[in-house]
């Protein structure tokens, strides 16, 4: 384990262990000083502070309520900077987030239904953020706002090809465009996901549906393609909604939030999307193409750590040589199921044992690509 | 058991080992009697000297029991409520990251048998990152958890390929297992490289400590199959009543008791001379997963459920005797009965420590019980022992008719760590 944490805690821990004491707990012993405690019940939410500098901002949340609740912090426009769910009863949770200078809503959403319990803060300061900090951070996060806008620009013209043959009812055609477009948005999936208002309309599957809400998006026509096998005057519509949502996010990117930590923890959420959707077949149920979403989430990872690569390299060598395997395996696994014309094979023609390898692979890559955040702010 | 608490390791070797803080601690759970390693585990030895027949002292089921020692606990270790046993393959070929992470799961075994969290702990560490411990077993006591660990046949050489350069290091009684008759093994539920065998009295102890060795293991090692038990079916304390197993009568009642030094010797401890010297002080496990047709097995009758085993149901009591601890006569009973054909008098004295479990994965889409035996044995030779024990059952058990065997797997445990530093599978791989 890592040397550079703190036994501070532990020390603290014996002492108490000592004394037999009851009802302490290593956080009120040893919580940071700078920390904002957020007291959530299932009435109130309230904050130690609503004015507190910007930079790595950590929320301890407490629910003294009886519901289990989720704690928000928004930016205008109900865009979400950072999120923890499932707080339950009594338990406490500590939510970090990298937080430009500006004003921010904090919501409590007891029984996480809901708009939640409302708090106005204000993050002040200069941004003196850690890619402020280091510029090799700062030019990291450039460089990938430039790569997140080269994939949604290559999107536009795929998504729209496939949205013609979709109107023209050439099903052969949208078949071999699907997967196609929607390379660009797995790639770059955690900053599309932080336009909160545009994931669920192109991304969303059956199941993840609400109770009356319409069904749009990719996965929609996928179903009516594949499953189906025909294309009604709705999903011609739907086409056209596809490419605008996608236009929509195309123009958002210039001004997308993007942190040297958010883009860590993006690609760890690349890999944990892959785990939880991609290896069961859930993803592409109609068409199969798992793969080559899966493939497109491992090189936007893949991408973000090697932005990142030359400070992690410097902080945590052995983070760095241990990732680096771990994308090749993956890739070198994945080769093995690209075709000549660049398509992958069908996942219902991957076996168990198969699908058991590629997710081996991917618990041994996400593993350690959740340690990455922690080494990019490490000083 | 007295192997097993020799060399305590002092609570200062301990912490010095593992500065991660005590699971209690945090919780400010006062137990007043709590006790350190050393101390609990001397308080179950105690326990189980008492052989009169009398109601079993209680456990203390809180209880810390002894990480190092001469042998691995977890084998003659009173047997706990609760399993988790998982089966792993190794991912790579580098023995240097095989015996790093070895290592690791050494510290992180210590701490959690010890009650304490791993690493910097469930709360501890840098905030962007994921915690250490997993922390679903905060505020649980130590429940008498014990971690075991085992290394298969494909360790030493897997497909023809010596990957560890362990090839010339394998002994000869870890052998591959023969096909018994009968067999219906699963792909997916059997063999591995590294076998982990965790028992305690609480189920959430028992998964957390498995958890987080899977999880610290990530990237060397992959989850092959894992089986959760609870209801021990085989007791190595003389308690007065042996649990039952799921079709509800009382088997292993003549186990190897963890206090019977003599008998641990003799059948369970690999000797000096008996095979490659890193064994010595360890032993062979077998792991067979036993399903029982359960609803085919409540559907017969109950002097033909006797008849399967050769005691009575309620009692226990071998046939024509009046209590379950009364020596049988194993002319008494049918020729093909379990008991009979497995009571070491029929097997020339051969004895084996069985450390069984009953499961139930819920049911298998039939509407049928996944249900039976996790059978767990520990052996000095196997291939003296569970192989021509096996064979035979296999040929001639009665009960064969409600048991299929449907997973299989065999490993080397090494002897005990025996004080902090030393790692598993150092003299394997020193």
């Amino acid at each position: 384990m890592p040397a550079r944490r703190s036994t501070a805690v532990t020390l603290l821990s014996l002492a108490v262990a000592g004394a037999a004491l009851a009802g302490c707990s290593k956080k009120d012993d040893a919580g940071s000083a700078d920390a904002v405690q957020v007291n959530a019940s299932d009435s109130a939410c309230e904050l130690s502070t609503t004015t507190f500098p910007g930079g790595t901002v950590h929320l301890e949340v407490h629910n003294k309520g009886s519901k289990a609740t989720e704690v928000y912090v928004y930016a205008a426009g109900d865009k979400i900077v950072t999120e923890r769910e499932n707080i339950g009863p009594g338990t406490r949770a500590t939510i970090s987030a990298e937080i430009k200078p500006g004003s921010y809503e904090v919501a409590c959403k007891p029984g996480m239904t809901g708009d939640g319990i409302r708090q106005k803060i204000t993050v002040t300061g200069d941004g003196a953020s850690t890619a402020k900090a280091d510029p090799r951070l700062q030019s990291a996060v450039d460089a990938y706002r430039a790569y997140a806008q080269q994939q949604a620009d290559a999107t536009i013209p795929v998504v729209t090809q496939f949205a013609e043959a979709v109107k023209s009812g050439d099903l052969e055609k949208a078949k071999s465009l699907f997967a196609a477009s929607r390379v660009g948005w797995e790639r770059t999936e955690p900053v599309a996901e932080s336009f909160g208002d545009i994931d669920p309309k192109t991304d969303t599957r059956e199941d993840g549906l609400e109770a009356g809400q319409q069904w749009t998006g990719w996965h929609k026509l996928e179903k009516s393609i594949w499953a189906d096998g025909k294309v009604t005057d709705d999903d011609k519509k739907l086409a056209d909604q596809l490419v605008a949502d996608l236009k929509d996010w195309q123009t958002r990117i210039p001004k997308a939030e993007i942190t040297p930590t958010g883009m860590a923890n993006g690609a760890k959420e690349l890999l944990d999307e892959v785990a939880k959707n991609k290896i069961t077949g859930e993803e592409d149920r109609y068409s199969h193409t798992d793969l080559s979403d899966f493939q497109a989430n491992v090189d936007g990872a893949d991408k973000a750590y090697a932005l990142l690569k030359p400070v992690v390299a410097e902080k945590d060598a052995a983070l760095a040589k241990t990732l680096d395997g771990e994308f090749t395996a993956i890739n070198a696994l994945l080769a093995k199921y690209k075709q000549a014309d660049g398509t992958y094979t069908s996942y219902d023609k991957v076996t168990e044992p198969e699908r058991k390898a590629f997710s081996d692979a991917v618990n041994s890559l996400g593993e350690p690509l959740s340690k990455l955040a922690a080494a990019v702010v490490t000083p | 058991m007295d192997a097993e608490t020799a060399q305590p390791a002092t609570p200062a070797d301990q912490a010095a080992e593992q500065p991660a803080p005590s699971r209690r601690a945090l919780i400010g759970w006062a137990g007043a009697g709590l006790a350190l390693g050393a101390a609990a585990a001397g308080s179950v030895a105690a326990a189980t000297m008492k052989e009169d027949g009398a109601a079993a002292p209680a456990v203390d089921s809180t209880a810390d029991i002894a990480f190092y020692g001469d042998h691995q606990s977890g084998i003659a270790t009173p047997v706990q409520d609760r399993l988790h046993f998982a089966a792993f393959d190794v991912a790579t070929n580098d023995r240097a990251a095989l015996v790093a992470m070895l290592k690791e799961w050494t510290k992180a075994a210590a701490a959690m048998t010890g009650g304490r969290e791993v690493g910097a702990g469930a709360t501890g560490g840098v905030p962007q990152a994921p915690p250490d411990d997993t922390g679903e077993a905060l505020g649980l006591p130590a429940s008498r958890l014990t971690l075991t660990i085992g290394f298969g046949p494909t360790l030493f050489e897997k497909d023809g390929v010596d990957r560890f350069g362990l090839k010339a290091r394998r002994p000869e009684a870890l052998i591959d297992l023969p096909k018994f008759r009968g067999d219906r093994l699963e792909d997916g539920r059997v063999g591995g490289d590294i076998c982990i065998q965790a028992c305690a009295d609480d189920p959430q102890v028992a998964v957390h400590a498995i958890r987080n060795l899977a999880r610290i293991g990530m990237g060397v090692v992959n989850v092959r199959w894992s089986q959760l038990g609870f209801g021990k079916t085989s007791s190595t304390t003389p308690e007065a009543q042996t649990p039952r197993n799921l079709m509800g009568f009382k088997d292993g009642t003549h186990n190897i008791a963890g206090s019977d030094t003599a008998k641990l010797a003799d059948h369970v401890w690999v000797a000096p001379g008996d095979g490659p010297e890193w064994m010595t002080g360890g032993s062979y496990l077998v792991s067979r997963r036993i399903r029982m047709t359960i609803e085919a097995w409540d559907r017969t009758s109950l002097k033909e459920q006797e008849d399967v085993f050769g005691r009575t149901k309620g009692e226990g009591a071998p046939y024509g005797k009046q209590k379950e601890r009364d020596t049988p006569d194993l002319s008494a009973m049918p020729q093909d009965s379990h008991v009979r054909l497995a009571h070491p008098d029929s097997n020339n004295g051969l004895m084996i420590l069985r450390r069984g479990f009953s499961f139930t994965d819920g049911s298998d889409g039939l509407g049928r019980l996944d249900a039976g035996l996790f059978f767990l044995a520990y052996q000095r030779d196997t291939r003296k022992a569970f192989v021509p024990l096996q064979t035979k059952l296999a040929a001639n058990d009665k009960l064969n008719e409600y048991i299929t065997h449907v997973g299989s797997a065999h490993f080397a445990c090494p002897p005990g760590v025996r004080k902090p530093g030393e790692w598993w599978g150092q003299a394997l791989f020193g």
